[in-house]
C-alpha cells in the first residue's frame, strides 16, 4: 500500500460562540499505514477535539477549520453528506471514553454493531448480525451468542468497551481512533482492553490514534508518540526515543509526573501551574510560564521547530542543548 | 413479561379497591341528607324511613358496601335519584361519548404534539424552538373553556360553518358515524386537544433536545449513520417517556373535561358529573366517579406496561 495513511496540515480549529477558544494551533502530523501513534497530552491540549475534527464531528456553525487533512488521500474536511457518511465508520473510526455513554441504551448492542455493518456493507440483517457475533467474539467476549442480544446496561463497563471496539472494528476501518478508551474502567480491566486493542491491531493491521494522559498506556500500545499542548504539537518521535530522550522541558515534565516506579506515597513532580487559556492565538510558546527552562525569548515569538532526526521534531528554543542527567 | 403484567395486574387490585371505598364513603361524607333532594318538604317521619330503607341507607355502613359491591359486580350500580333511570346505563352511555371525545382530541393532539416538539428539540435554541415553545406556553395556558366559546363565535356564530351544540343533530344522544354527527364533534374535541399539544410539545421538545446532547447521538454520527438514523434512535429513547406522558394526558381528558361539555353541551362523563353535582344526585355521582377513576387505573396500567414492553431500562422481572 502506498501514500500515507493520514496527512495533516497546518490544521487549526477555533470555537466561536461566547467565548472564542483557539483548541487546536498549526497542527501537523503524518502516519503510515498500520502505524500506532499516541496523542499525549494534559485535559484541554485539544486530543478530542483533533479526533472529532479527523471524523468530521465538530459542530459546523460553531467551529472553523483552517489547514488541511487528508486520510488515505481523500480530503477529509471537503467530505459532505453521504460521502462523509461512508468515511466515517467504514474507513475511520472511534471508540470513546465513556462506552457507558457512547452506546444507545434502548437498543441491543448486537443490533447497533449490525446497523453499522449494514450502512456500510449493505448486506441483509442476518449477515450483519452474524458479523456482529463474530466481532463480538474477536473482541473475546464471552457467550458471545447470548450477549448479542443484552442491552448495554446489561453489561459490564468492561464489556462494554469491547462492544465499542468490537463496533469500531466492524467495517474494518483503515484507521482507529481511540480516545482515552481506558479511562474510564477499573486499573485490572484497563489493561485487558490495552492487551485487546495490541492484539487486534496487529490481526487487522489498522492504524492507531490513541489518545492518552497517561505516558505509561502510551508506551504499552504505540510505536510512536506526539505530545500535545494547548492545541499544538510540542514533539513527536518514536516510543523510544520520547521516553529515553524527551526533549521538550513540557514532556520531560509529563515523564516525570507519570514515572510508575516510584515508592508509594511519595509525592509525583507534578507540573506546577495550569494550561493556557485558549483565547487567543499563541504568540509566543505557550509552556513558557510553567516552564522550569523558560528564557525571556520564550515569551518573544514560537518556539523554533527543531528536527534532530526524520519523524522526529521538537518545539523549543533550548532543545538543541545536551539533555543534561536529572 | 408475562411475570411483569401478572403482578402489575395484581398490584392494580388494592388500588381498584381503594378507589371503591372511597367513591361508597363519598355519599356518607357529603353534607346533606340525599333523600331531602326528592321527598316533598312536608313528609312524614315515616314516609322518610320508608324511602330511606327502600334506597338500603338504614342498614349498618360495611353492609350497604357489600351490597353495592355485590350490585357492582352484576352491572347494577342503583338508580339516578333525579330520574330514576338506571346508573350503569346513563354512566356507560356518557363515559362512551367522553371516550369519543378524549380520543378525537388525543389524535388530534398527539401527532401535532410529539411533531412540534420534536421540531423545537432538534432545533432547540432557533427561532423554530422559541416559536413552539412560545405557542405551547399559549395553549397550555389559555383557559380551554373560554377558548371554546371563542371557536363557537367564530365558527358558528359568524361564520355559520359548524354546529355548537350538542353530540348530534336535533340533540341526538347515540353516536353515528356519519357527518351530520362528526360536524359536532369538531369544535369540542379541537378545544380539547389544545392543552394536551402544549403538553406534549413541551415534554418532547425536552425529551429530544436532552437525547440529542447526549455522547451516544455523536457516536452515531461517528459511526456513519445519517440524520434519519439518528432521527430514529431519538425516537426510540424518547418513546417510552412520551408514551407515559400521553397516556396521563388521556386520563385527564377522559375526565377532566366537565368545563368543555358544559361549554358544548355534550353529553360526557363530564356533563353528567356536573348534573349529578347540581341535583345531588348521588348514586349517580358515586357511579361516574367510579367508572372514571377506574378508568384512569386502567390507563395507568397500559401505560406502565406499555413502557415496560418498549424500554429495555425498566425493569420487567
Ligand atoms: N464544541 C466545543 N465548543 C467550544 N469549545 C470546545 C468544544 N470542544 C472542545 N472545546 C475546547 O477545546 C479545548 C480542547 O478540548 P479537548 O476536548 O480536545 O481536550 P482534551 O485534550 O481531549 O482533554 P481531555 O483530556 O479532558 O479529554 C478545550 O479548551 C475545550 O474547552
Ligand atoms: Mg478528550
Amino acid at each position: 500500500m502506498t501514500g500515507k495513511l493520514v496527512d495533516i496540515r497546518n490544521l487549526s480549529v477555533r470555537f466561536k460562540g461566547k467565548r472564542t477558544v483557539h483548541a487546536i494551533n498549526d497542527v501537523s502530523l503524518s502516519m503510515e499505514q498500520g502505524e500506532t501513534l499516541a496523542l499525549l497530552g494534559e485535559s484541554g491540549s485539544g486530543k478530542s477535539v483533533t479526533l472529532k475534527t479527523l471524523l468530521g464531528l465538530l459542530p459546523p456553525k460553531r467551529s472553523e477549520i483552517d489547514g488541511s487533512i487528508h486520510v488515505n488521500g481523500v480530503d477529509v474536511l471537503s467530505l459532505r453528506g453521504k460521502a462523509l457518511a461512508k468515511y466515517r465508520g467504514g474507513e475511520v473510526s472511534m471508540v470513546f471514553q465513556e462506552p457507558a455513554l457512547a452506546l444507545d441504551p434502548v437498543f441491543t448492542v448486537g443490533h447497533q454493531i449490525a446497523e453499522s455493518v449494514r450502512r456500510h456493507k449493505g448486506v441483509s440483517r442476518d449477515e450483519a448480525m452474524s458479523v456482529a457475533l463474530d466481532m463480538l467474539d474477536r473482541v473475546r467476549i464471552p457467550s458471545a451468542n447470548r450477549r448479542l442480544h443484552n442491552y448495554p446496561h446489561e453489561l459490564s463497563g468492561g464489556m462494554r468497551q469491547r462492544v465499542m471496539i468490537a463496533l469500531a472494528l466492524a467495517c474494518r476501518p483503515r484507521l482507529l481512533l481511540a480516545d482515552e478508551p481506558t479511562t474510564a474502567l477499573d486499573a485490572t480491566v484497563q489493561i485487558q482492553i490495552l492487551l485487546l486493542l495490541r492484539e487486534l491491531q496487529k490481526e487487522f493491521g489498522m492504524g492507531v490514534i490513541f489518545v492518552t494522559h497517561d505516558i505509561g498506556v502510551a508506551v504499552e500500545i504505540s510505536e510512536r508518540v506526539a505530545v500535545m499542548y494547548a492545541g499544538q504539537i510540542f514533539e513527536e518521535g518514536t516510543t523510544r526515543e520520547i521516553i529515553r530522550e524527551g526533549r521538550h522541558p513540557y514532556t520531560q515534565g509529563l515523564l516525570a509526573a507519570n514515572l510508575h516506579d516510584v515508592e508509594q506515597g511519595q509525592r509525583l513532580n507534578a507540573i506546577p501551574g495550569a494550561p493556557p487559556a485558549l483565547e487567543s492565538k499563541p504568540d509566543g510558546c505557550s509552556f513558557a510560564p510553567r516552564c522550569p527552562k523558560a528564557l525571556p525569548e520564550c515569551t518573544a515569538g514560537l518556539p523554533p521547530m527543531l528536527m534532530p532526526a526524520p519523524r522526529r521534531r521538537v518545539a523549543c528554543i533550548r532543545a538543541g542543548e545536551p539533555v543534561v542527567a536529572e | 413479561m408475562l411475570s411483569y403484567l401478572i403482578r402489575r395486574l395484581i398490584l392494580v387490585l388494592p388500588v381498584a379497591f381503594g378507589v371503591s371505598v372511597i367513591c361508597f364513603m363519598l355519599v356518607q361524607i357529603a353534607p346533606g341528607d340525599p333523600l331531602t333532594a326528592i321527598m316533598p318538604i312536608d313528609a312524614t317521619a315515616e314516609e322518610q324511613a320508608a324511602m330511606r330503607a327502600a334506597y338500603g341507607l338504614d342498614k349498618p355502613l360495611a353492609v350497604q358496601y357489600a351490597i353495592w359491591i355485590g350490585n357492582l359486580a352484576q352491572g347494577d350500580m342503583g338508580k339516578s335519584i333525579a330520574t330514576g333511570r338506571p346508573v350503569a346505563a346513563e354512566v356507560f352511555g356518557a363515559v362512551n361519548n367522553s371516550l369519543l371525545l378524549a380520543a378525537s382530541a388525543a389524535v388530534i393532539a398527539f401527532p401535532i404534539g410529539v411533531f412540534l416538539g420534536f421540531l423545537a428539540g432538534y432545533f432547540r435554541d432557533t427561532w423554530i424552538d422559541r416559536a413552539v415553545t412560545a405557542a405551547s406556553i399559549t395553549g397550555v395556558s389559555l383557559p380551554n373553556y373560554w377558548l371554546g366559546i371563542v371557536l363557537v363565535i367564530i365558527f358558528s356564530v359568524n361564520l355559520g360553518w359548524l354546529p355548537s351544540m350538542g353530540a348530534g343533530p336535533g340533540g341526538s344522544q347515540a353516536w353515528v358515524w356519519n357527518w351530520e354527527h362528526m360536524r359536532h364533534l369538531i369544535l369540542p374535541a379541537v378545544t380539547l386537544s389544545v392543552v394536551p399539544i402544549g403538553i406534549v410539545a413541551r415534554t418532547v421538545r425536552a425529551l429530544a433536545g436532552d437525547i440529542l446532547t447526549q455522547d451516544f447521538v455523536q457516536a452515531l454520527y461517528a459511526k456513519g449513520m445519517t440524520r434519519m438514523d439518528v432521527l430514529w434512535h431519538v425516537a426510540r429513547n424518547a418513546a417510552a417517556t412520551a408514551l407515559s406522558v400521553m397516556g396521563l394526558q388521556l386520563g385527564y381528558l377522559l375526565g377532566g373535561s366537565i368545563l368543555i361539555e358544559t361549554v358544548f353541551n355534550w353529553p360526557g362523563s363530564g356533563f353528567l358529573l356536573s348534573n349529578a353535582i347540581f341535583q345531588r344526585d348521588l348514586p349517580l355521582l358515586q357511579g361516574t366517579i367510579l367508572v372514571l377513576a377506574l378508568l384512569f387505573v386502567a390507563m395507568n396500567l397500559i401505560v406502565d406496561v406499555a413502557q415496560a414492553a418498549i424500554d429495555p431500562r425498566i425493569q420487567r422481572t
